[in-house]
């Protein structure tokens, strides 16, 4: 869409504005990066601006003092497995209520969608009394089941109407072939839903890797804490080393951080398709 | 087509549905009505066995400290909402026109406004907290330097400026967010329009109040009522500024806080039992559920009837 370029060199008054809105939203996270990488001594005597000397001091303690590593791998675990199923849930899922007519798939897909304004926050204390039943409380098995269903209701709304769009031909000239249905499902439909399946993924990353709420009401051991429960604890024990808490901060931040800027385009187009079709 | 071939074609479709709907119905859709069957029942413990009918509602909204409790939480979530709508809705607005100009670095803009949506609610609230601390942060500093020393007290220690304090706070964090969702539906406005508005003469004011606006008055439903549902089961920023307790003295206490203390804590530590967390639960289930038929019907029933009509 070729829009006229206007320079807003016209409008240094609105130029100001997207500066000081540019400069709040990087130098906090900036200076608490910074932090992170300074000598305790010059948190104070340098507060604001770049290291003049650059350690590890505090990340070294971080590591030491906890099982970092082991948060660190089972927040990889929960959410690189809970985004698996997601996807191969919902597509198996959206494949069967857009491609075929059958008594109740109006309701199914409703059913489904409900849940993208259903807080399954709200649900906590079912949630835990079932994973006391079965015996998966104190697991990560039990974030991934909790964050499986939570991702259902987007993927199936996202992949659903991507589906759609595939054309039956595609699926026709496969049965002709002698190609059955779960075979088109698993050789035309899934490489087409490719790019769905991406932003299905990108958005359910972060939502799963920063959550708090779920490791704090059903994790208690010290090995199966996720990084967000780690960084409140560690945050509320050690909260006047302020080396080690920016450390803290820092390590849960990055990883989703760098994963947003290499991935920046592809969240764009997984967020906003969502909306402008609601 | 045979109609064996026809019944060949259908076994597999429940067993695709299979693993979705048993995960979600069991894990999503039941937890919500078990809390809500829980709300009738009271005990100790984590199976609350007396049945007490509305007796929990009862205590809920007529006893201290429970009503004290529930309708202060209504209360400050309400102002919660209301303050976040401002900034991070309303600046987040023009932001988002601002931004949606074609201008050197305007992609930069759109990339960046998303970064702090990307950090853990957590991990925003901690830095603010230390960004607010009068010995390490540099908010005081800000205003020292400006000249308004006057306005430096404990941001987050006096209740009367706790809670706005971070609703702002949420609001900074999620307005790329709102930013990401308006500029895509700006982007998608026809530019014919536009021209022809700027043809008329339209300035840029005109264009947003006969143009832009009313082309983004879905897109503002979906983001208003995202946050609303994302307000009233807000914990993570309380938790990290002001502890589960909702300090001080209550005044950022929310209806999440209110429901993670009811039902999880310790009764020293303001628990309430299982039976009347799940009746908290319950009651935000309410005001969740009606937000959003309010949502459903002014912002989708009144747009489809408008183009009906036309």
């Amino acid at each position: 869409m070729a829009r006229t370029k206007k320079t807003l060199a016209t409008r240094p008054f609105l130029y100001i504005i997207l500066l000081i809105y540019a400069v709040s939203i990087l130098y906090p996270i900036f200076l608490m990066l910074l932090t992170s990488f300074k000598e305790n001594k010059e948190i104070f005597t340098n507060p604001y601006g770049i290291p003049r000397v650059i350690t590890l001091g505090g990340y070294i303690k971080l590591l030491k003092i906890s099982n970092y590593m082991v948060y660190f791998k089972n927040s990889i675990i929960v959410t690189v497995t809970s985004i698996f199923f997601i996807s191969v849930i919902s597509s198996l899922v959206s494949f069967v209520i857009a491609k075929y007519r059958f008594f109740g798939n109006k309701f199914i897909y409703f059913y489904f969608i409900a849940g993208l304004i259903i807080p399954i926050k709200l649900g906590t204390i079912g949630i835990l009394q079932t994973m006391l039943k079965i015996h998966l409380f104190d697991n990560i098995i039990s974030l991934i089941i909790v964050y499986v269903a939570m991702g259902i209701p987007f993927g199936v709304f996202i992949l659903t109407d991507f589906i759609r769009m595939i054309p039956e031909e595609l699926s026709n000239s496969a049965r002709i072939d002698g190609c059955s249905e779960p075979k088109i499902f698993y050789k035309i439909i899934v490489p087409l839903i490719r790019p769905a399946l991406a932003a299905v993924a990108i958005i359910n990353f972060i939502p799963i890797w920063n959550d708090f709420w779920f490791p704090l009401v059903l994790i208690r051991s010290d090995n199966m804490k996720t990084v967000p429960l780690a960084t409140a604890l560690l945050y509320g024990q050690y909260e006047t080393n302020f080396g080690l808490v920016f450390s803290v901060l820092s390590m849960a931040s990055l990883p989703v951080i760098i994963f947003y800027l290499i991935l920046a385009r592809q969240f764009v187009k997984g967020l906003t398709s969502g909306a402008l079709k609601g | 087509m045979s109609r064996i071939y026809r019944k060949k074609i259908r076994y597999f479709i429940p067993l695709f549905l299979l693993a979705g709907i048993i995960i979600y119905t069991v894990f999503l859709v039941v937890p919500i009505f078990n809390s809500m069957f829980l709300s009738f029942y009271t005990g100790s413990g984590m199976s609350p066995s007396e049945f007490t009918g509305f007796g929990n509602y009862t205590k809920l909204f007529t006893q201290f400290p429970f009503k004290d409790r529930f309708f202060n939480a209504f209360r400050n979530n309400v102002k919660f909402f209301l303050i976040v709508t401002l900034i991070q809705n309303v600046i987040g607005f023009f932001m988002a026109v601002l931004i949606s100009r074609k201008f050197l670095g305007s992609r930069f803009f759109r990339r960046i406004s998303f970064l702090p949506t990307t950090l853990s609610v957590l991990v925003v609230g901690f830095l603010f907290s230390l960004m607010l601390n009068p010995v390490w942060g540099f908010f005081d500093k800000i205003l020292e330097f400006l000249r308004l020393d006057f306005l430096i007290r404990p941001w987050l220690g006096d209740p009367a400026t706790a809670l706005p304090v971070i609703a702002i706070v949420v609001s900074w964090q999620f307005m790329g967010e709102s930013i990401l969702f308006y500029t895509a539906g700006i982007d998608a406005i026809d530019i014919e329009i536009l021209e022809a508005a700027r043809i008329d003469g339209a300035g840029p004011l005109a264009e947003i109040r006969y143009i832009i606006f009313p082309s983004l008055l879905p897109i503002i439903g979906i983001v208003t009522i995202l946050i609303f549902i994302g307000d009233f089961t807000q914990f993570d920023i309380v938790y990290a500024m002001a502890t589960s307790m909702g300090n001080p003295a209550y005044s950022t206490d929310l209806f999440g806080s209110l429901f993670y203390r009811a039902a999880f804590s310790s009764p020293e530590r303001g628990g309430w039992g299982m039976g009347m967390g799940a009746a908290v639960a319950a009651i935000m289930f309410l005001i969740v559920f009606v937000g959003v038929v309010f949502w459903l019907y002014v912002f989708r029933m009144r747009g489809l009837k408008n183009k009906e009509g036309a």
